[in-house]
Formats: C-alpha cells, sequence, structure tokens
C-alpha cells in the first residue's frame, strides 16, 4: 500500500497538465478540475496516514542513474513526519482550492491560477515524501518555481513582478547553501539517502567540524525558504500574490518546508551541538525580531506575514533546541491556524476591497462566519489555553528550557507577548470600533469561501489536543515510534512554564484591548515618546534598504567596473589589434593597382633575384 | 654553318628575348606589348632549335616543341588580339595603363 504513495503527487500534477494545456475555454469550470484531484489527493493521503499508524513505515525505492559503483535512487517513502506533512498539505492546498473558486471568481486567468496551484501541489506533495536529499532537492526548485509563477499571478502589476523575482533569488541564495552541503555530505557519506546518510553520522563517519559546516550549509536552505533572518525580506513582499496562494504557500505550506527539511535532517543535527545552536538562536532571533515589526504594519496581510516568520522562527527555535517533536507540532498547528487567519483575512479584503486596516473596522456584525473564525485564529495562534497554539507553544518553551537554553526561553517569551498583541490589535481595529470603510455595503463571503474557514477552524481548536500534557502525547510518542535515529523525549514541565505563558498571552491582549477597544490608552503613547524606534520598526529595521545600498549596490559597482574595463580595456587592445591588421591589408592592398606591366615587372625581378640565390649559393637553396 | 659556336644561337635569343621584356613592361600601346610577348617567345624557339641540333643529346625534340610553341603563339596572338578588339570597343582605348579596373 505505502508503496503506491506516489500516487498522491500525481493526481495535482496531472490536474496542472490538464488545466495548462487543455482548460483555455474552461474558465471556471476548471476550478472543478482542482478541487477535484486534489480532493482525491487528499483521501489518499488520510489512507496514507492511517496505514502508516497501522502497519508502521514503508515506502518504495528503485534506482535512477548509475555511474560507476554509485547508484541514485528515486522512490517514495513514508514515515510518520512524512504522512503528517502529506495530511498537512493536501488538506490545505484541498481547501484552498475549494476556496479560490470564489476568491478568483472574477479573475479572466483563473484557469492559469488553478494549474499553477496544482503544480505547487506537486511540488509539495512530492517534496515530502522524497526518500533521498537529490529528489528532495530537485522539488524543492520546484516548489520555489511554483512560488514565483504564484506570487506573480497579478504580473501586470510592478510589485508582483518584483515581489516575485526578489522571493526566487531570495531563496534562491539559501539554495545554494543547501546544494553545497548537499555535495559535501555526499563526498563524506557517498550516498544521499537518508537512511544512509544518518548511519553514517551516528556511527560518526564525519568528521566533527565537517558535520557543523554540513549542517549550517543545509540550515541556510531552509533558512531561504523559511524566511528566517536574515533572508526573510521575500515572504512579507510575497503577499502581493492572491489571497488564497499567500495562505497555501506563505503560511502553511511551502515555507514549512525549511522547518520540514530541518526537521527531516534533524539526526544530522542533532550530532552537531554547535549547528544546533545556530538553529536555535537564528530561531529565536527570527521571533521576536519579525514579532516586532509586526507591532506595527498597517496592511492586514503584512501582519500575517510577520507573524508567519515570527512562528517559523519559533519552529526553528523548537528544533535546535532538540525539541523535535515541538517544532513539528507546531508546524502542523501553525498550519491550520495561520490557513485560517490568511482565508479569513482574504474573505476581509474580498468583502471591502483594501488592504489597510486603518480603513476597515466595525465588520464583527456585518461577517458572521468570518468575524469568529478569525478570533478563533487569533486566540490559536496567540496562545490562549485550550486552543492549539497554546500547547504547541507550551511544547516550544518547554523545549527551550530542557535544552538549558534560557535567554531563548525568555525571547520566546517576549515574542509570545508580541504575537498576542498584534493579533489582537489586528483583530479589534479590523472587526471592532466604528467602520472607516469606503464600502458600505459589506457582504459576507459565499459559502465556498466560509466552509473551508470552519473546517479549518475546527482544526484551529482541536488540532492540539493530540499531544497535551493532560491528554497524552499521542502526535511525540507516533513521531518518534520506532525511528532507530530519533532520540525519545518528553518533558513533563513545571506547571510554572504554562501559567505563565498563558499569563503573557492574556497580558498581550488585554493591552490589545486597553488600546484598540476600551481606547483608556492612547493608541500614540508608546510611538510619541519613541520616535526613532517607530521609525526603525515601521520600516522593518530598514534591512530592505540596507541590503539595496550594500548588496545590490555593489553588484551594480561590480557590474560597472565589468563594464567599464570590457569598454576601455578589453575593446581597446580588441580594437587595436583589428586596426593593425586592417592597416596592413589597406597597405597590401595598394600594390593591386591594376597596372599589369607594373606586375610583370615585379614578378620578372623576383624571379632575377631568385635565380640570383640560386646560383650564388651554387644550387643549394 | 657549323663553324658558327652553340653560344652565338644563345646571345641571339638572349637579345631578343631581353628587348621583347623590356617592350613587354614599357610600352603603352597594347598592340605593340603583344608584338613583344611574341618577340620571347621566338626568343625561346631559337633556343629549343638550337639545343635541339647543338645540345649534349642532339635530336628532333626540340623542333617539335619549337612547332608547338608557334603554334599555341599563333592562338594566343588570335585571342589575344580578340580581345584587344572588345575591350577598344569598350573603352576606345588600346593604352595598357588605361586597362586598371582590376585593382583593390
Amino acid at each position: 500500500m505505502l508503496e503506491n504513495a506516489w500516487l498522491i503527487p500525481l493526481f495535482p500534477l496531472l490536474s496542472f497538465l490538464l488545466l495548462i494545456f487543455l482548460g483555455n475555454q474552461w474558465r471556471e469550470k476548471s476550478s472543478f478540475v482542482g478541487i477535484g484531484f486534489t480532493g482525491i489527493s487528499f483521501v489518499l493521503s488520510v489512507i496514507v496516514l492511517f496505514v502508516q499508524m497501522t502497519n508502521g513505515s514503508g515506502g518504495a525505492e528503485a534506482a535512477w542513474l548509475t555511474i560507476g559503483s554509485i547508484e541514485f535512487r528515486v522512490g517514495v517513502v513514508v514515515n510518520p513526519l512524512n504522512a503528517l506533512m502529506l495530511v498537512i498539505v493536501s488538506l490545505v492546498s484541498f481547501l484552498v482550492h475549494i476556496y479560490s473558486k470564489s476568491y478568483m471568481h472574477d479573475d479572466a486567468r483563473i484557469t492559469t491560477f488553478y494549474s499553477y496551484l496544482g503544480l505547487f501541489t506537486f511540488a509539495m506533495l512530492a517534496l515530502v515524501i522524497s526518500p533521498n536529499l537529490l529528489q528532495l532537492y530537485i522539488f524543492w526548485e520546484l516548489v520555489g518555481v511554483g512560488s514565483f509563477l504564484l506570487i506573480g499571478f497579478y504580473f501586470y502589476k510592478e510589485e508582483a513582478k518584483a515581489a516575485a523575482k526578489k522571493a526566487f533569488i531570495m531563496t534562491r541564495i539559501g539554495d545554494i547553501g543547501l546544494l553545497i552541503g548537499m555535495i559535501l555530505l555526499f563526498w563524506q557519506v557517498g550516498s544521499l539517502e537518508f537512511n544512509e546518510i544518518f548511519t553514517a553520522v551516528r556511527d560518526g563517519e564525519v568528521a566533527e567540524g565537517l558535520l557543523t559546516l554540513i549542517a549550517i550549509l543545509i540550515f541556510i536552505g531552509a533558512v531561504g525558504k523559511s524566511g528566517q533572518f536574515p533572508l526573510h525580506t521575500w515572504l512579507p513582499d510575497a503577499m502581493e500574490g492572491p489571497t488564497p496562494v499567500s495562505a497555501l504557500i506563505h503560511a502553511a505550506t511551502m515555507v514549512a518546508a525549511g522547518v520540514y527539511l530541518v526537521a527531516t535532517l534533524f539526526p544530522v543535527f542533532e550530532s552537531s551541538p554547535a549547528a544546533m545552536t545556530v538553529v536555535a538562536v537564528t530561531g529565536g532571533f527570527t521571533a521576536i525580531f519579525a514579532a516586532t515589526i509586526g507591532l506595527v504594519q498597517k496592511d492586514i496581510k503584512r501582519v500575517l506575514a510577520y507573524s508567519t516568520v515570527s512562528q517559523l522562527g519559533y519552529m526553528m527555535m523548537a528544533l535546535g533546541a532538540a525539541g523535535y517533536v515541538a517544532g513539528v507540532f507546531h508546524l502542523m498547528t501553525h498550519a491550520f491556524f495561520k490557513a485560517l487567519l490568511f482565508l479569513a483575512a482574504g474573505s476581509v479584503i474580498h468583502a471591502v476591497h483594501t488592504q489597510n486596516i486603518e480603513k476597515m473596522g466595525g465588520l464583527w456584525k456585518k461577517m458572521r462566519i468570518t468575524g469568529p473564525v478569525f478570533l478563533i485564529g487569533t486566540l490559536a495562534i496567540s496562545g490562549v489555553p485550550l486552543f492549539s497554539g497554546f500547547f504547541s507553544k507550551d511544547e516550544i518553551l518547554l523545549a527551550t528550557w530542557y535544552d538549558g537554553r534560557y535567554g531563548l526561553f525568555t525571547l520566546g517569551l517576549i515574542a509570545a507577548f508580541f504575537t498576542a498583541f498584534y493579533m489582537f490589535r489586528l483583530f479589534f481595529m479590523v472587526f471592532t470600533g466604528d467602520s472607516r470603510s469606503t464600502v458600505t455595503e459589506v457582504q459576507e463571503s459565499p459559502r465556498s469561501m466560509t466552509y473551508p474557514m470552519i473546517t479549518l477552524a475546527v482544526l484551529a481548536i482541536f488540532s492540539g489536543y493530540i499531544n497535551t500534557p493532560w491528554f497524552g502525547t499521542f502526535l511525540g510518542d507516533w513521531l518518534i515510534g520506532d525511528s532507530e535515529f530519533l532520540p525519545f523525549e518528553h518533558h513533563e514541565g513545571p506547571v510554572w512554564i504554562m501559567l505563565a505563558a498563558s499569563l503573557i498571552a492574556f497580558a498581550g491582549i488585554g493591552l490589545a484591548y486597553l488600546i484598540y477597544y476600551k481606547k483608556s490608552l492612547q493608541r500614540d503613547f508608546l510611538t510619541s515618546h519613541m520616535p526613532n524606534t517607530y521609525t526603525l520598526v515601521f520600516n522593518k529595521y530598514f534591512i530592505d534598504e540596507f541590503y539595496q545600498y550594500t548588496i545590490e549596490y555593489g553588484a551594480r559597482a561590480v557590474s560597472y567596473l565589468g563594464s567599464f574595463i570590457e569598454k576601455y580595456i578589453v575593446e581597446v587592445i580588441v580594437a587595436a589589434v583589428t586596426g593593425v591588421v586592417k592597416s596592413v591589408g589597406s597597405l597590401g592592398s595598394r600594390l593591386q593597382s591594376g597596372q599589369v606591366q607594373t606586375y610583370g615587372a615585379v614578378a620578372f625581378v623576383g624571379l632575377a633575384i631568385l635565380v640570383f640565390l640560386v646560383v650564388w649559393t651554387g644550387g643549394y637553396l | 654553318m657549323s663553324s658558327l659556336p652553340v653560344n652565338a644561337y644563345l646571345l641571339l635569343a638572349l637579345v631578343l628575348f631581353c628587348i621583347g621584356l623590356f617592350g613587354a613592361l614599357t610600352k603603352k600601346n597594347t598592340v605593340i606589348v603583344l608584338i613583344s610577348i611574341e618577340l620571347m617567345l621566338n626568343a625561346v624557339n631559337i633556343n629549343l632549335v638550337a639545343f635541339s641540333k647543338y645540345g649534349i643529346n642532339p635530336g628532333i625534340t626540340g623542333q617539335i616543341f619549337s612547332l608547338f610553341t608557334i603554334t599555341v603563339a599563333a592562338a594566343e596572338a588570335a585571342v589575344g588580339l580578340a580581345i584587344l578588339i572588345a575591350l577598344y570597343r569598350n573603352r576606345s582605348t588600346v593604352q595598357i595603363d588605361e586597362m586598371n579596373t582590376m585593382k583593390h
């Protein structure tokens, strides 16, 4: 059964091919093709998940290329992590497909949109069942292409075009790291199969220093894909794409690929404490860094984008702190509540035709479904007790605490406070107060948009209960399972951590309530005291500008230097050479005077000289 | 007749050849140039005949060769003059230094 798991990515691929080649005239009908095929994928994924749970892991492989004694293989592998990812990706993709039917209703290129969605879903599903790094890398790049196409979907908009290019280039920078890491690993281990890599690493066949280098290089790939500092700048810009795409790619699935990569190669990272520290610190820093930016943004999607960056940092921090289960757990819960938030945001944008939260407000009464599901998503991401985000965040904080990283633990708590604050700032500004919208007739979205949101809202509430300190750690036991490479870890945490996390969340919510709902605190009482800090944070710490002035202008200076050398040195040399040849040639052609008698005279003189020489040397010339 | 040494023939041929060469290289009238070329050919004929009689291996070959040369020279003169007439019709000149269109 599990060896047929390759069928799962095949259906979205079929949908892509069908729509791109035959779907030109189908327009809206093409959504049914996309929904149908991803639906099949989702059902199959669920079946695979259950088979994996009852019968254990499995897969199939075949030789692809044999070069000398080295064999490259292709195939599928289903283990707990892969099966979980399959279900998350296919479920979110399925829901986004349904949602897009209404959201993209008016778009002339809806068929193209669905075909790109199919391509992306195919790449992502194939990525998570790859049994070796090479195959993973292929689909890793394909996912990047899918993301490029979807971000640049509104290609007639300058910003969308620029954002697509930016996303592609920034992730490519990370991919170079991954590629070099892969090559080093292949050089050391002689294989790119996950199992062989893990065995070699466990047996200590790779030198400590080199292993750290490999792990960090691979992590750079994950940094690019998952929008970690310093390669995070593409992710907020990627919000130029259609909102369902933001939900699918930039919240739930593609950006999770980086976290998935680190989780899959966890045994490699775990063997190198230095690499683990790098992962944890990068993650922790990104979590707090992006959270502070999220505090002041005015675009609803950008706030969510920065919260995504922040939450991905959280996951990385968990993985770096040896919290394998915590990281994957948060990956799952985050996929649900962040997809929910994005879809709800899309529903809001659909209704009021703006993304600026200053121009929203008072939508709670008008959007009877979007409002509550957005509130559920907000509660979940803020880590309010009994919602899914609470359990996974708690697990992460526990992991950092037990790993002895108290600094990161504190950072995590502060980031949780910020998260709760900016998410409720968003909620209050969008849904409460007086309407500041220019659109008077606000309507709730159609059912094909609300049903996916409701499904996700249910998951956002309940998906946390599969791994709690109270009802058992089902997810953790299953994920670690029978793997010989993953360490068993579960921490019976001190109760105060959970209490602290809850209090922090409520504190953030309370502050947001006072400022944005009760208005008992002036909105600008902090910004007016620290205008410089506000400017700094509002402009995202000037990271984009920093890149602009260092890397871009640097590259430009180098290219100007190159073109200067080309123009004034290389071309001058070339011109000199050709000039000499030309002048010699024109000099020679002067001899061609057309005076036949001159030719004859010259020939005769030449003959005479030859004869003279022959005679002079006695015939031995 | 046999008292005349071979040197005399060769000298005559040399003088004729040099006159022909000089004429071919210096005269401006194309007809004169053609005549000069005939002169050079005939100088060669004298050489051939002289060697066929007084050479190291006397034989008939030289004389036959000179007959060939005369034939070819006649043909050459005919073709040359025909070309010249055609040229004259086109450019109304027989001055050789004005026939200089084939240059760089």
